[in-house]
């Protein structure tokens, strides 16, 4: 009795999401398709870039949300695999030559591997654990970036220039639109692939060890490879929106990688909704859009606005962007009935 | 004559589901009632629905005034002691220091400290341990902690939670003891739950038997378990 | 040796503002089981408010207590009408709401007294220690208060009715309502001490790392990685994993070839995350025990 007792009553790491909740029907799954191909042929240049890093951030966010919102664990952490992703490929492109496209599944398994290992030692933490671990993780990354060692390859504080790729076959449309139409067919497929991921076995895996890992290690699971795999699969996706930013952005440095980007995606996962993977692109349109436009109401406001509207989904929409997303097909299917 | 405890229409939820179908029953002042049924009729909920740990509609008035929308720790500071099931010890605080979170509440100073004297006396073991841990004592020791604990708020109503619950018969019949001891001479009125209503019968003078939610049936102890109806339907021996 | 004796020293120095900074960790985490990573913001801001007290002509000690009784009343405000409705809710929506109120303290911080840094001011002088170049009076009044104010948290939980029940309600909620205590107040009174705490220990950074809105961000991670040195549940630990962390610091810098300013960071954490895999607890914690 008297250990037992000595646990006060932990709070849940996150709400249980049902499996089904956490994808989105085919009517709108095509709608929004036919958006994101669309919508870029009528835009600027500027803003079809701002798009691609919308699908880069939202690749990113999903990443995350695979490790939350599907295992139950942390990661402020998520910015490193980022760093790892995006400085794979900008040395294989720069140094080795490599083609753009092909440096991508390197990126994607480097990560994998590093967030397997990564997560052997997380094994051992939770909750706010691992919230702090992954912190520190994110923390130090920049500062390995910039270690003597490694400057051959990275750059050093400098960093890297990327080459932007031309579209290829004499397509006749510009290298931004080109890689927003790539950059698009790769998030799509990472997508499908991750609602095919959480549908399957290791999907019911995972959510069993969120709901209860105690519960799920009795039921067979194999709860430590099930949470490292979840941490590789997680820096896997997170390691491939690295590279393809790098290739966006055409500049990879220790700085562009800071405790920042990490707490972004984590605000982008709760804004989108902890568990719903199409709340991802809500969530990154948050991270990208907000501080833009508190930016140009006022000069260092943006903090403030970011931490107001933060406060505001938390306390009105605490499921984020799949709260919305419900309220309103509840009031669409009222429609149709009336 | 107008009872200490009133309840009427009590109907209580976890979630969507309703634990209480509209319980309703009184305790007369200084008397000693316990509360019997199986597991998951609805005891430990009737008792967190009086101490307001546990969502509920209907009416529970105390010396006629109404309980409902106060918060627990004021229900308490009224003198409602209420000793939860697993005995909710401090175990990483002394003995001494569970028995002074007992009497958090009071202000004289001086009657705490005689008044710790006065549960030593009652509970010799609890003395011998009073630097110890808490969570070092066994269960039984436990047990008269908690009690004990309770009793430092000088309540006017205890309420217990199963307090025989894994504990050796020898070390039930010593606690039964004590309760009815301090019924008689300190005057507290007592509500307890029980599983095991052989004991429970003996020492009370008043019992209720509660299924799925509802009074089924109430009386002296003494009808209760002279009624081998009851006893087999409902009290299972 | 000597070089090892000073190196210690002047460890023991800087581990003073993490000893700080950690206690005021803790205190919140006894609290309400989270980890506030806005503690330094909320800190930092304290240090503004007697920054600007002072530049009005309060004096030191007036302007150090103002700001202390400030940052209580700041700290259960800020629990009252932002934390306290998040009390049940997931881990994951606390940790949102934590960084929501880092960036807008920054950021508010940062609108109305700008980015550029500031002297702050130190009541102890800042001549060298004993004859010591390693340690000024102010680091040495810094240890001092440091000690000073574990020794009144020890009176305070040990030997007060609202200690006791503070301690109560955080290791057993229902049971510490059970026997009376509002814990909701409870936990407000821990934000409470928590934020003035913070205050203490921004203003003695200040003078050290000049005051300005970003000066908390590397001092919190010590802070924490302190705290989870000696143990999230322990100010004791608290302050003895802030002057470890401190020594350790040092000494790696010092003997550890090609670890400049650079790594030391990496390295307190690397620090942190080895003692969260191997002990949990902290060295001075309690073991978690895990329920079914």
């Amino acid at each position: 009795m008297s250990a037992a007792d000595e646990v006060a009553n932990e709070a849940r790491p996150v709400e249980a999401t049902p499996k089904r909740a956490m994808t989105l029907g085919i009517g709108a799954s095509l709608v929004m398709l036919a958006l994101l191909i669309i919508g870029p042929m009528f835009v600027k240049n500027f803003i079809v870039f701002q798009l691609t890093m919308l699908l880069i951030y939202a690749l990113a966010v999903l990443a995350l949300n695979i490790l939350t919102g599907g295992s139950g664990q942390f990661s402020l952490g998520q910015s490193a695999f980022y760093a790892v992703g995006a400085y794979t490929s900008a040395i294989l492109i720069e140094h080795f030559g490599v083609n753009y496209a092909l440096t991508l599944p390197v990126a994607g398994i480097i990560c994998f591997a590093f967030g397997y290992l990564f997560g052997q030692p997380a094994l051992r933490l939770s909750g706010i654990y691992l919230a702090l671990a992954t912190f520190a993780l994110a923390v130090a990354m920049p500062q390995l970036l910039k270690l003597g060692v490694f400057e051959h390859w990275t750059g050093g504080v400098q960093g890297l220039v990327v080459t932007k790729p031309d579209a290829p076959f004499g397509l006749p449309i510009s290298q931004d639109r080109w890689l927003y139409y790539f950059t698009l067919v790769v998030a799509i497929g990472i997508y499908i692939a991750s609602v095919n991921l959480l549908k399957s076995r290791s999907g019911r895996a995972f959510m069993a060890i969120r709901d209860n890992e105690i519960a799920a290690s009795a039921m067979g699971v194999d709860v430590a490879l099930y949470k490292t795999l979840a941490f590789g699969i997680s820096a896997g996706i997170t390691g491939v929106a690295g590279g393809l930013g790098a290739i966006a952005v055409q500049f990879v440095a220790p700085d562009s990688y800071t405790i920042t980007l990490a707490i972004a995606l984590f605000l982008g996962m709760v804004v989108g909704g902890v568990g719903w993977l199409p709340g991802s692109i809500v969530g990154s349109a948050f991270i990208i859009f907000v501080p833009n436009i508190a930016e140009e109401v006022s000069k260092g406001l943006s903090g403030a606005v970011f931490g107001v509207l933060l406060f505001l989904v938390i306390f009105l929409v605490p499921h984020g962007a799949r709260q919305v997303a419900m309220v309103a097909q509840g009031m669409l299917g009222k429609l149709r009935k009336g | 004559m107008t009872a200490m405890l009133n309840i009427k229409d009590l109907r209580a939820y976890y979630g969507q589901v309703q634990a209480l179908h509209g319980l309703e029953f009184g305790l007369n002042e200084g008397s000693l009632t316990t509360l019997l049924g199986a597991n998951g009729a609805g005891k430990t909920t009737t008792l967190r629905a009086i101490c307001n740990m546990v969502r509920s509609t209907g009416s529970i008035e105390f010396d006629g005034a109404s309980l409902s929308g106060r918060s627990t720790e004021s229900i308490v500071r009224l003198g409602i002691a209420h000793v939860p099931q697993g005995r909710g010890t401090f175990t990483t605080m002394t003995v001494e220091e569970n028995l002074q979170l007992g009497a958090i509440t009071r202000k004289d100073k001086a009657g705490v400290t005689s008044d710790i004297e006065r549960m030593y006396d009652h509970f010799p073991v609890l003395k011998e341990r009073h630097t110890q841990q808490a969570g070092t004592l066994s269960g039984g020791e436990q047990q008269m902690l908690a009690v004990a604990r309770a009793l430092m708020l000088r309540p006017r109503l205890m309420l217990l939670d199963e307090p025989s619950f894994g504990l050796a018969p020898l070390i039930v019949r010593d606690l039964f003891k004590i309760l009815g001891k301090i019924n008689r001479e300190d005057k507290v009125t007592i509500l307890v739950v029980e599983q095991n209503a052989q004991l429970a019968l003996e020492l009370a003078d008043k019992a209720y038997v509660i299924e799925t939610g509802r009074i089924v049936m109430s009386g002296s102890a003494a009808e209760i378990a002279g009624n081998e109806d009851i006893r087999k339907s409902y009290l299972g021996y | 040796m000597e070089l090892f004796i000073n190196q210690v020293l002047a460890g023991i120095a800087t581990g003073a503002i993490y000893a700080c900074m950690a206690l005021a960790v803790v205190m919140i985490y006894q609290a309400i089981d989270h980890l506030n990573f806005a503690q330094g913001e909320m800190a930092m801001f304290s240090t503004f408010i007697a920054w600007q007290l002072m530049q009005w002509g309060v004096p030191y000690w007036w302007a150090f207590l103002l700001t202390l009784v400030f940052s209580f009343a700041g700290g259960i405000a800020i629990e009252r009408l932002l934390f306290k409705p998040l009390a049940k809710a997931p881990v994951l929506t606390n940790v949102a709401g934590f960084i929501a109120l880092f960036a807008i303290v920054n950021s508010v911080a940062g609108l109305t007294w700008d980015f550029t840094i500031k002297q702050f001011p130190t009541p102890f002088g800042s001549s060298p220690f004993l004859g010591s170049q390693l340690i000024s009076t102010h680091q040495a009044g810094m240890i001092g208060v440091t000690l000073g104010l574990l020794i009144l948290l020890y009176l305070f939980f040990q030997f007060t009715r609202i200690g006791l029940a503070m301690r109560a309600a955080a290791a057993l909620p229902e049971s510490a309502r059970l026997v009376g205590i509002n814990t909701s107040w409870m936990i407000a009174l821990g934000w409470g001490m928590a934020a003035a705490i913070g205050a203490i220990a921004g203003i003695l950074i200040a003078p050290v790392v000049f005051l300005e809105p970003n000066m908390m961000g590397g001092v919190l991670i010590y802070g924490f990685a302190a705290a989870v040195l000696g143990g999230l549940s322990s100010p004791l630990g608290a302050v003895v994993g802030g002057f470890l962390v401190g020594v350790f610091e040092n000494l790696v810098g010092t003997y550890i070839p090609g670890v400049g300013n650079e790594l030391k960071l990496p390295i307190a954490l690397a620090l942190i995350i080895t003692v969260l895999v191997l002990k949990p607890a902290g060295l001075f914690g309690r073991p978690i025990v895990k329920r079914v």
